[in-house]
């Protein structure tokens, strides 16, 4: 596989889709084994080999999987597993494995299956938005296909069987990633996180952690995957967000009621910090890439789309950093590279600025 | 805060889980979070240490033979509590017993009732899915979880149409 090939378009993330951005991105993941083979943690790295080399043709082939890019993780470097991870589209757990794992992936990211991380096989459907009827839909035909090639470890009382029993049944994880900063800026997340861990569904910061999350990102996923139908399972989440996503709208509107001209500021000195700092950690440019977001989808800021942000949200973190920079960066490298990409991107137009440069 | 597990380090890691209708937290630190096999970046359950942690104290099943292992990949009981994973899918049915109580306080229910392989070779017939909701529908009016009773009925009633009108999704039903 080309990773490179992967950065050069944008991610699905940027789509722009989503009348007002608050879910980004929609997922859904089944744990899958083959009969009669250990689960990757326990077998050697001879027996993984031989499921990996069996199941990448298999994969590749699949109707669902045309126009798919495969790599096994030793032939990739640290940075293009790293980049993977990134865009979601392998785990860290999977990213730290060697010989024996590997991914395949269409190349629209739409779906990807690492092979050999935790189970023989983590296959997801990503889209971006609130989709997870469609991304299911997508998944449940590729896991039909497969199913018709390749025996899975099954039992009809407790299900698809996977390494870990937190997975076994349907193997199913869906989730959807939610922009949250309305809640977080009015303080009512808590009890949103408190009201989701009752109705036994999980929710974590993407980055950060708890209810401390960096950039205001929430990953809302079931955590039961045992005695519901799949259909229930992601129906249950799509209405749980569809209530979280309201009750974001509600705190937005009451925020500009409220405390508009300290949102105002809150945007416009994220605006001004990430238009002209030099040095950038990431999770100050995810806290100011947030609050730009919100701008925008409030109207605050009108020159910038959400497209961009997004885009920025992917391209800021540290293995896009390094790649985009040809080689390994220290750490206060990467914070300059990025903070340079930064006002690249949400500066001043370019034209006003080459005018500025060439009066020396 | 202290780790409620070796109650001498700060406790850095929190997990979070709804079982039986009831909050329970769990701080520790990281090393004892590390020895339970929680993946700390994504922690993943309560039950998941629980399963590691049992190892001087185990968590409610009777002092049967010590270091039983599965008759397939040869990984014993020892093993999965460290890491909370199993070695095969054949484990399930050689640790069943250790996993059963397991299973009701992570899941919904203790039996599967999603999809199921297709018309894969080696897939389940009505057959075996019916005998499977038999077992499950007598658990259940054993435990008196009566609601759950009746719905395993009315499924083994509709399999038990599709076995006697033979349906055709499932060539390998036995007679
Ligand atoms: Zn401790
Ligand atoms: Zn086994």
């Amino acid at each position: 596989m080309n990773v490179g090939d992967l950065l050069r378009q944008p991610h699905l993330w940027a789509c722009g889709a989503g009348e007002d951005g608050i879910a980004a991105s929609s997922r859904v993941r089944l744990a899958r084994n083959l009969r009669g083979h250990a689960f990757p943690d326990w077998a050697g790295e001879d027996e993984n080999l031989r499921v990996w080399r069996t199941l990448e043709p298999v994969l590749r082939a699949l109707p669902s999987m045309q126009g798919s890019v495969s790599a096994a993780n030793e032939a990739m470097t640290d940075l293009d597993r790293q980049i993977l991870v990134e865009r979601h589209l392998s785990s860290r757990e999977h990213a730290r494995k060697g010989r024996g794992s590997g991914i395949v992936l269409r190349a629209d990211e739409r779906l990807a299956v690492m092979v050999n991380e935790e189970d023989h096989l983590r296959m997801q459907s990503l889209e971006c938005g609130l989709r997870l009827h469609e991304v299911w839909e997508r998944m449940e035909a590729l896991d039909r296909e497969f199913e018709e090639r390749i025996a899975c470890a099954f039992s009809p009382r407790l299900g698809y069987l996977t390494a870990c029993p937190t997975n076994v049944g349907t193997g199913l994880r869906a989730s959807v990633m939610l922009h949250v900063p309305g809640l977080v800026l009015m303080e009512e997340m808590a009890p949103v996180v408190n009201g989701i861990q009752k109705l036994g569904l999980a929710v974590r910061g993407l980055w950060g952690e708890g209810t401390e999350a960096v950039g205001n990102m929430f990953q809302i996923s079931n955590q039961m995957t045992l005695g519901a139908r799949e259909e229930d399972l992601v129906g249950d989440l799509d209405r749980l967000v569809r209530e979280v996503i309201d009750h974001e709208r509600n705190a937005r509107a009451r925020l500009m009621r409220s405390r508009e001209t300290v949102v105002r500021d809150h945007v416009g000195r994220a605006l001004g910090i990430l238009g002209h700092a030099h040095v950038l950690t990431s999770n100050e440019t995810l806290s100011h890439l947030s609050a730009l977001r919100l701008g925008i989808e409030l109207g605050i800021v009108e020159r910038l789309d959400r497209a961009t942000v997004d885009a920025l949200l992917l391209l800021t973190q540290p293995a896009h950093i390094q790649r985009a920079a040809g080689r390994p960066l220290g750490p206060r490298e990467r914070d300059e590279a990025r903070a340079r990409l930064v006002r690249e991107r949400l500066g001043e137009p370019p034209r006003r600025r080459r005018v500025r440069k060439t009066k020396a | 805060m202290k780790c409620e597990i070796c109650k001498a380090q700060e406790a850095s890691v929190h997990l979070t889980q709804v079982m039986d209708g009831e909050v329970k937290k769990l701080h520790m630190c990281e090393d004892c979070a590390r020895k339970g096999g929680i993946n700390i970046e994504n922690p993943v359950s309560i039950s998941d240490l629980l399963l590691g942690l049992g190892k001087e104290e185990p968590v409610e099943e009777a002092p049967a033979a010590p270091d039983r292992a599965c008759p397939v990949c040869h990984l014993r009981q020892a093993d999965f509590r460290k890491t909370g994973r199993l070695g095969c899918p054949e484990c399930y049915a050689a640790f069943a017993t250790e996993l059963a109580p397991l299973l009701r306080q992570m899941h919904r229910r203790d039996h599967h009732v999603g999809r199921t392989p297709g018309a894969v070779p080696g897939g389940v017939s009505p057959a075996e899915e019916a005998a499977a909701v038999q077992e499950a529908l007598d658990r259940a009016v054993a435990d008196e979880r009566f609601e759950e009773a009746a719905r395993l009925r009315d499924r083994l009633l509709a399999l038990r149409q599709r076995i006697a009108a033979g349906s055709p999704a499932a060539p390998e039903a036995r007679p």
